[in-house]
C-alpha cells in the first residue's frame, strides 16, 4: 500500500470521497423472508456490505443448564464469509466476531418480550457475505428485520447506522476508506427508534465531547432513515402476503403458519 | 446458576439505588479505595497489581519480536488478553476464552490502542522485518465487580513502567534494558452501571448482577474520549450518557494522581 504522506481531503466542497453528503447514508436496500427453512430471514444489501440474516426459535435451549426459568436466551451469531474481505479471513470465529456477537444480541435483548418464553433460545444468525465498513450495524438491522419475520413479539424495531469522522468532519455511515482515514472514529449506534433509546453503542478513536454531541445527533437521524425503510419493507411484505391469502389458500402455506 | 441469597442481594442494591445509596455507603459517582502495585514480577517488562475496593487484577507487559503486518510494515502493536482465571471467582472456568473475557480483553486494547499513547512506529526495529509487539495480559484474581477499570488502571501503570528489552544483532539480551517505553498520553476507562434509572460508577459485583446495561468509556488527560462499550440489556438515552462523560473525565483525573 502506497502510504506517501500525501494528504487526502476527504470533504471537498460538501463532497465525499465517494461523492455523497457529509450527512447521506449509502444505498440501503432490505428484503424479508427470503429463507424457507428458517422460522424468519432478511437479505440485506448496504452499499458493498450484502447480509444474511435467520432466525431459528423460540426453541427449547439446550442443554438444559444453559436454560433461564425467567426469559428466552438471545443467541446472536456474527460471522464473516471467508471470503468477505479483502484477504481470506480464517473461518473460525475471530474474537472480533464473538464481542459484536456478544453486543448485538444485547441490543435485541431490549427489544424482544424474552420474558414471555422462558426457558427457550431465540437463534440469531448473521453471515456477512461481502463487507466494506458498517458489517455489525447493517447485521443488526437485517436481524431486527428477520425477528419480525419470524413473528417474535417485540417492542419496537431496532435501527443501526455507522457514524463518525474523517479528515476531521462529522460524517453518516463511514466506508472502508473513510474509515481508515489517520484520524478515523468509527461510533456504530443502534437505536429503538419510537423512544430513541440507545441500544448498542461502541466508539474508537480521538473523539472530544462537542464532536460526539454532533455524531450522535447525525446518528440518531440516520437510525430514522434505516427505520422507515425496515419499516417499508415490512409493510411490503405484509401487503404481499395478504393478497397472496386472498387469492388462494396458497397464502396459508408460509406466513399462516409462522404466526402462533 | 446464581442462588436465591445473590438475587436478594441484588434486589437491596437497587433498593438502596432507588434511594440514592449504596451497598457499601458510596457516593453514586465515587470510586472505591484504588491500590497500585507496580512491578510485582520482575521477568515481565512491566507489570502492576491493582485493587479496586474488593476487586484484584494482575497485569505483565511482555515485548516480544515479531514481524509486522505487511500492510504496516513500519509499525509495531500491542496485543491484549484476558484470563479470567477460575480463583478469581466460582462461575470462572479453565478453557476457551468466553465472550466475557474477549469483551474484556478488546474494550482494554481499544483504550489503549485508540487513545495513540503509543506510536507504534516507535515500536518498529526494521522496517518490513522486526518490530515489536507489546504483549498485555490481564489476570483477573478476584471478581468483585468492575474488571474493566482495574484492568485499565493495571494496564496504565504496567505501560508506564515497561522497560524496553535491549538488542544486540537482532537478538534479547536477557536483563539489559535500553529505556522505558513512550508514552504520550494516560488513556484510562470509567465504567458505569445503569441501575433502576439511576447511572453509578465503579459498580461492585452486586450492582453489576442488577444492572440494566453497562457503559464504559475511555478519556485522556487532553478531554479527549477514545472508547466507548455499551454492554447489558438495557438502554442509555443522551443525558445518561452525558452524565457518564462528564463523571468519566472527573474521575480518570482523579485517578492519574495516583498512577
Amino acid at each position: 500500500m502506497a502510504k506517501k504522506e500525501e494528504k487526502i481531503e476527504y470533504v471537498k466542497n460538501g463532497k465525499r470521497l465517494d461523492g455523497r453528503k457529509v450527512d447521506e447514508s449509502r444505498s440501503l436496500k432490505i428484503e424479508a423472508g427470503i429463507l424457507n427453512r428458517a422460522d424468519g430471514s432478511a437479505y440485506l444489501e448496504w452499499g458493498q456490505n450484502k447480509v444474511i440474516a435467520a432466525v431459528y426459535g423460540p426453541r427449547e435451549a439446550l442443554p438444559k443448564h444453559i436454560q433461564n426459568p425467567y426469559k428466552a436466551l438471545v443467541n446472536y451469531q456474527y460471522r464473516m464469509a471467508t471470503f468477505s474481505v479483502p484477504d481470506r479471513k480464517n473461518p473460525r470465529p475471530a474474537r472480533r466476531e464473538i464481542e459484536i456477537s456478544k453486543v448485538c444480541g444485547e441490543a435485541l435483548e431490549k427489544v424482544i418480550f424474552v420474558e414471555k418464553f422462558p426457558n427457550t433460545t431465540i437463534d440469531i444468525f448473521v453471515e456477512i457475505l461481502d463487507s466494506n465498513a458498517g458489517t455489525r450495524v447493517a447485521g443488526l438491522t437485517a436481524a431486527s428485520i428477520a425477528l419480525a419475520d419470524a413473528g417474535i413479539p417485540m417492542r419496537d424495531l431496532v435501527a443501526a447506522i455507522g457514524v463518525g469522522k474523517a479528515g476531521g468532519e462529522i460524517i453518516l455511515d463511514l466506508n472502508k476508506e473513510e474509515e481508515d482515514a489517520p484520524d478515523a472514529v468509527d461510533i456504530p449506534l443502534a437505536i429503538m427508534p419510537r423512544t430513541e433509546e440507545i441500544v448498542l453503542l461502541q466508539m474508537d478513536g480521538l473523539l472530544t465531547k462537542e464532536e460526539w454531541k454532533k455524531a450522535l445527533k447525525l446518528g440518531l437521524k440516520g437510525c430514522r432513515q434505516v427505520y422507515e425503510i425496515q419499516r417499508a419493507t415490512l409493510r411490503k411484505q405484509y401487503e404481499a402476503a395478504e393478497k397472496e391469502a386472498k387469492v388462494g389458500e396458497k397464502g396459508e402455506r408460509e406466513k399462516g403458519e409462522k404466526v402462533k | 446458576m446464581d442462588n436465591v441469597t445473590w438475587d436478594l442481594k441484588a434486589d437491596k442494591a437497587v433498593k438502596l439505588i432507588k434511594e440514592g445509596k449504596r451497598v457499601d455507603d458510596r457516593a453514586l459517582d465515587q470510586y472505591r479505595a484504588i491500590e497500585i502495585k507496580k512491578n510485582i514480577s520482575e521477568n515481565a517488562e512491566g507489570s502492576a497489581l491493582v485493587k479496586l475496593g474488593g476487586t484484584e487484577v494482575v497485569v505483565g507487559v511482555k515485548m516480544v519480536l515479531g514481524e509486522p503486518y505487511p500492510d504496516m510494515p513500519n509499525e509495531g502493536t500491542i496485543s491484549v488478553g484476558a484470563e479470567l482465571l477460575p480463583l478469581a471467582s466460582p462461575v470462572f472456568e479453565f478453557g476457551p476464552p468466553r465472550p466475557e473475557s474477549i469483551e474484556l480483553a478488546r474494550v482494554v486494547d481499544r483504550a489503549v490502542r485508540e487513545s495513540k499513547a503509543l506510536d507504534f512506529k516507535d515500536l518498529c526495529i526494521e522496517e518490513g522485518e522486526k518490530v515489536w509487539i507489546v504483549f498485555i495480559d490481564l489476570y483477573a484474581l478476584n471478581d468483585d465487580g468492575n474488571l474493566f477499570d482495574a484492568c485499565s488502571i493495571a494496564t496504565l501503570s504496567s505501560l508506564l513502567e515497561t522497560r524496553i528489552p535491549k538488542l544486540e544483532d537482532g537478538e534479547i539480551i536477557k536483563d539489559e534494558y535500553s529505556g522505558k517505553l513512550k508514552l504520550s498520553r494516560k488513556p484510562l476507562l470509567c465504567t458505569f452501571s445503569k441501575i433502576a434509572g439511576k447511572i453509578v460508577v465503579d459498580p461492585v459485583l452486586i450492582e453489576e448482577k442488577a444492572h440494566d446495561a453497562r457503559f464504559s468509556l475511555a478519556t485522556t488527560e487532553d478531554n479527549y474520549m477514545c472508547a466507548f462499550q455499551k454492554g447489558g440489556s438495557g438502554s442509555l438515552t443522551e443525558s445518561e450518557i452525558d452524565q457518564c462523560i462528564d463523571t468519566a473525565f472527573k474521575c480518570a483525573k482523579q485517578i492519574r494522581k495516583q498512577l
